[in-house]
Order: C-alpha cells, then structure tokens, then sequence
C-alpha cells in the first residue's frame, strides 16, 4: 500500500488558496470575500498537517488546530461588523461602502 | 471469514434493526403518550394497533407528493436526504456488546471503533443543523425561514453543553474511543456497585448526565424544546411546505437521532452493555426473567380478558415470551444475547424518558429555551468539567 | 489505495472550491464551502491527523458555517450584482491568478522534501493523546492566551451585534 506523496498535498493547498486569493480579490460581495479568506485557512491547514504528517512531529497540527480557533474568533467578530454594516447601509456589495472616498 | 462479508452482514443486521425501531418506536410513543394522557391510543389496526405504523407509512406513501413552485428544487430536496443520512450515520459508531464469537467467527458487535468516536458523533450531530436550515431556506416563505433560523439557533447554543457534558466522562474514563469507555466501566466497587460513569468514584458524573440529558432534549428537537416545529407553532416550523415521503423522512431524522442521544448517554454515563451487578449474581438471567415476567403478565391479563381479541393475541405474546426466556436459559444464546438485552434496556429506559416527559412537560418559549441554556446549562456544563477534572487530577 | 481516495477528494475539494468562488448567491457560496471543509476533513484524517480531522467538521464545518449561514440568511440581501469595476481588471486576473498558482506549484515542487505521506507510509502522529500531550505542555501559553483571545471575539460580537429591544 504506498503512500501519497508530499507534493500533491501541497500542490491542492496552492490550488485551494490561489482559489481563495481570486474569491477575495474579485468578488463583490462582503460575505463571500470573507468565505474566500476562510478558504485561504483553510488551504494553509492542510500544508500545515502534511508537513506535520511528513517531519513525524504534532507541532504542525498544533498549528493547524490554532488557525482554527483564530479562525473562528475572526468569523465571529467579523459576521458582527458585517450585521452592523448591513443594518447601517442596508448593502453587503463593497462597492457601494465608499462614503470615506474622495 | 471475509472481513468485508463480516461488514456487510454486520451493517444489514444494524441497519435492518434500527430502521425496525424507527418504526415501532413512533408506536410505543403514541401508546405511552396515550396511557398518560388516559386513553387508548392506537388500538383498531392490527392487534393493540400494531400494524399502525405499517398502516401511516402505507398513508404517507401514498399522499401526493408536492413539489411547490416556489421552492429552490436542489435545497429542498437534499435537506430530508441530509438529514435521514446523517442522523443514521452515527449508529455506526455505538458500541452494543463485547467481542462474541458466532459459529467460529470473532467480532465486537460494533460496526466501526474509531480512536475519536465521541468526537465522530459529535461532528455528526452538529452537522444535522443543516438539515433544519436548508429546509426552511429551500421553502423560500417567510413561516419556515423563521422557524428554521430558531431551530439553528437553539441547536447550536444546546450544542456546547452537550460538549462539555460529554468531556467530563472523557476525563474518568480516559479515551475518545466509545469502547475504551464502556471497558473502563467495567469493575465493580465492593464486588457488586457497578462502576458506570454515573457513580464513578474520583467523580460521580450526576450532573454531566443531567446536562447531557437536557441538552439531548434540544440538539433532538424534543419537548420541552421543541418550539421549531410545534404544530401549532409558526404554522409547522420548517417543514411547512413538505408533505408525505419527504415529512416522513424529517420525522424518521427526530427519532433516529433520539436513539443516537439515547445510546451515548448509555456508553457515556451508564456503563453501556455492563450489567448492573456482577455475573456471579446472576445478572446473566437477567433477560430470561425479564421475559418470563413479561410472558406471565401478558398471560394474566390475556385469558380473562373481555375483548375477544385480547383472548387470543395476548396470551399468545406471553406464550413467545416464555418460549423466548427459555431460550435464554442457553449458555450460548446467554453470551451473545445478554449485553445486547443490558444496552437495549438502559436504551429504552432513556427513550421512555424522553417519551414520558413529551407527554408530560409544556413547551419552553424560544427567549425562556435560549436563556436557560447560555445563563444556566452551559455553566453547570463547565461547572462540572472543572470540578471533575480537580477530582481526578486529584485522584491521580 | 490512499492515492484513490486523495484524488477522490482532492477532486472534490477544487470543484467545490471553484463554486465557491464562482456562485453568486453567497449562500450557494457557503454551502460549496461547507463541502471543501468536509473533503478536507477527510485528507486530514488520511494524514493521520484524526482528532483535527474531526475538529474540523465540529468547528468549521458545524459552527462557523452554521454562523455564515445563518448571518446570510438573517441578512438576506440576495444575489450578488454584476460588478461595475474597471474591464482591464476583469481581463488581466485570469492570466494573473495562473501565474500565481503556476509561481507557487513551481515553488513547491522544487523545494518540498522528497517522501511520501498518508496511507501506509504516514507516521501518524495525531491521535487525541498526541495532541493533549503537546497542547497542555509544549504550547500551554499559546493555548491560553488562544482562549482569551476567544472570549475577546465573544465579548466584541455580543458588544457588536448588540441591539436594544425596545
């Protein structure tokens, strides 16, 4: 039964983030330009622990394990700014939250 | 023997009992419901109504099967899908015996022993949230949004005290595998007091099970907390806009995860298929009494009894039970069959529980439901890790 | 065998992925997201790592997407406008995003160590106990200030969040 090589782990986690970098840079919508940082995360947990599995060592998913709960801390926090926004301004595209421009 | 023909004939036998129970388990809650609330329940159809589920799934069947124009196809047919599936997932994991041995073949009578069990099923469960959500979403109305949005809310907020009342028997009994803990369970103080987590020395789990109970009640959807999908509540709640198969399927979800709940309390707090007092007491003719009683009971009240069928069915019932406690009189039939009547038992005694109090306690308002968990379960929660953690750090 | 079952997923995990970002209702969005966090799950626990393979699907997957779920639900503004920004931004990312992910798999696929992972070849150092071992000793002042830091979330979304009922 062989194993799975290291490169193809990392090569998804590239795909997944390189993902997550064209949500946030592209999209418009507020909520979906947070989900896309959830998948950056999300790709870098997963070099986290391959790189855990390869070296032998738990200290990757020690790492892994804390993204996540910063993870969630940033969610949290962060839905609340939009809730407020959205009650305030009563949009979520961030095109139209530009009154500090010009 | 194949282990993969091993598996397959373990998960048909797993998947045929627990799809039996379904059925009959919305029987025994009508009949219980019923004699609590003084009346018959169902009684015509088949022999005490025994063939009434038989009778509802035929009806439900049969019911034309809806598909609103105005709902989201996908989401609205995936959510039943999702929620049936996931909540029959999780039996996978429960424990319901020690290792037996059946014409040469040795096996644990358990589907699957991961090393993270509890924390399988906790996944498990905390996924059939969106089974709920996707529902009221899919509905595209405003009463089954409503309704699903609440019963999010209340799932998620009873989730966490579910969470710690089940680490504290982690700490006592020191393994995330649901097996490790029911074999930790598996001495006895004195030579008789069983050692289930429930009153395990360092620290006698009471209110890790009270809180687990409690928390059970709402994660399922079950009164006292089951403002979601009240008849009378916001119309239905979220299944508003289902109908026959479909609503079966939401149904079928409620009672599956009631027999998951039902069956962690037992492997967490009460000592899973231990007996409650040693072999050498005899607790192997537990099953053969229990039968015989029931047999001579049905039999008592059957010969005499005014309705003509009553005559003939009931002493009938108690001529099998006999029959079937004399088959537990077997030495070899007694090795296999006697945990599985000890986790059945304790299984059923928590179902009881939940029916009697359906029947018996008011529906929470949703302010007073989210109130008591965060002001008052979730702390008792964690009262309870921190004082059971003290005591075993130190035990050691 | 593990090869089968990391293609499967990883498959998975970029369609998936790709709808995510692709969708314009953001609850699509969350709900394809939902299924990478799950496809990735099931890679962690091939690498071993069974207990964050089931963090993952507790905490991710059954909490903070329950939270975007519901907060877009709550919301509810509906889909996604087509975008008034400039053309030549439109055009030029496709192109710019392969380079990216061409510069980072270039990158990785000289510079990872050679060895195989998951399967029969992972060492498999992730089971509870592990990671118990490691939190509560190596990284006990990460793992408290990580709680102080989530009850500072807690605190500031309540405080955020917060409406008076009147």
């Amino acid at each position: 039964m062989d194993g799975v090589p290291l490169t193809w782990f990392l090569m998804l986690s590239a795909v997944l983030f390189g993902l997550g970098v064209a949500g946030f840079v592209f999209r418009r919508n507020i909520i979906t330009v947070f989900m896309s940082i959830e998948l950056m995360l999300n790709a870098v947990n997963l070099s986290f622990i391959a790189f855990a599995c390869r070296l032998g060592q738990v200290d990757g998913q020690i790492f892994a394990f804390f993204v996540m709960v910063v993870a969630a801390a940033e969610a949290a926090v962060g839905l609340a700014i939009i809730l407020t926004v959205f009650r305030n301004r009563a949009t979520l595209q961030i095109d139209e939250l530009d009154s500090l421009k010009n | 023997m194949n282990p993969y023909l091993l598996m397959v004939v373990k998960a048909a036998l797993v998947t045929g009992a627990l799809l039996f129970t379904l059925l009959y388990i919305q029987w025994v809650e009508r009949k219980i419901i019923a004699h609590i609330q003084c009346r018959l329940g169902p009684y015509r159809v088949g022999p005490h109504g025994l063939l009434q589920p038989v009778a509802d799934t035929l009806k439900l069947l049969f019911k034309e099967d809806l598909l609103p124009g105005h709902v989201n196809r996908f989401l609205f047919l995936l959510a039943p899908v999702l929620a049936v599936s996931l909540a029959l997932i999780s039996i996978s994991v429960i424990p319901f015996g020690p290792e037996i041995e059946v014409a040469g073949v040795r096996t644990w009578v358990q589907l699957a022993d991961l090393n993270v069990g509890v924390l399988f099923v906790l996944a498990i469960s905390s996924l059939t949230v969106y089974g709920v959500v996707l529902a009221g979403w899919a509905s595209n109305s405003k009463y089954p949004l409503l309704g699903a949005l609440r019963s999010a809310a209340q799932m998620v907020g009873y989730e966490l005290p579910l969470g710690m009342a089940v680490a504290a028997p982690l700490l006592v009994s020191g393994s995330l595998s649901l097996r490790e803990i029911v074999l930790s369970q598996q001495h006895y103080y004195g030579g008789f007091f069983p050692a289930w987590n429930l009153f395990r020395l360092p620290a006698p789990q009471v209110f890790g099970f009270l809180v687990f109970l409690v928390a059970a009640f709402a994660e399922t959807n079950r009164l006292p907390f089951d403002l979601p999908e009240a008849e009378n509540e916001l119309v239905a709640g979220f299944h508003t806009e289902y109908s026959s198969l479909k609503f079966a399927s939401f149904f079928m979800a409620e009672y599956a995860n009631m027999i998951t709940v039902c069956s962690m309390a037992t492997v967490l707090f009460l000592g899973g298929w231990l007996p409650l007092f040693p072999a050498q007491y005899g607790s192997n003719y537990a099953p053969a009494l229990a039968l015989a009683a029931a047999g001579a009971l049905w039999l008592y009240h059957g010969l005499p009894s005014a309705f003509r069928r009553d005559r003939w069915s009931l002493p009938a019932a108690g001529v099998a039970a006999l029959v079937a406690a004399g088959l537990f009189l077997i030495p070899a039939v007694q090795a296999i069959f006697t945990p599985l009547f000890w986790f059945l038992a304790k299984t059923g005694l928590l179902l009881f529980t939940f029916i009697w109090v359906r029947g018996t306690l008011p529906r929470l308002r949703y302010d007073q439901l989210m109130r008591f968990t965060w002001t008052f379960l979730f702390p008792l929660g964690v009262a309870n890790l921190m004082v059971t953690g003290l005591l075993v750090a130190l035990r050691a | 065998m593990a090869a089968a079952i990391f293609l499967i997923f990883a498959f998975l995990a970029v369609v998936c992925g790709l709808n995510v970002v692709l969708r314009r209702h953001p609850v699509s969005s969350a709900l394809w997201l939902i299924g990478v966090m799950v496809s990735l799950a099931v890679l962690y626990a091939l690498l071993g790592a069974h207990f964050l393979a089931a963090a993952q699907v507790i905490v991710y997957a059954g909490a903070i997407m329950v939270l975007f779920v519901i907060v877009i639900m709550l919301v509810n503004a509906g889909a996604e406008q087509r975008s008034t920004a400039s053309r030549m931004a439109q055009h030029a990312g496709l192109p710019l995003l392969a380079a990216l992910l061409g510069a980072l798999g270039y990158v990785m696929w000289r510079a990872a160590p050679a060895g195989k992972v998951a399967g029969a070849a992972a060492v498999g150092k992730g089971t509870a106990q592990d990671i118990g071992r490691a939190l509560f000793t190596t990284y006990l002042l990460p793992f408290e200030l990580a709680s102080i830091l989530v009850l500072i979330a807690v605190v500031g979304a309540v405080v955020l969040a917060y409406k008076e009922m009147d």
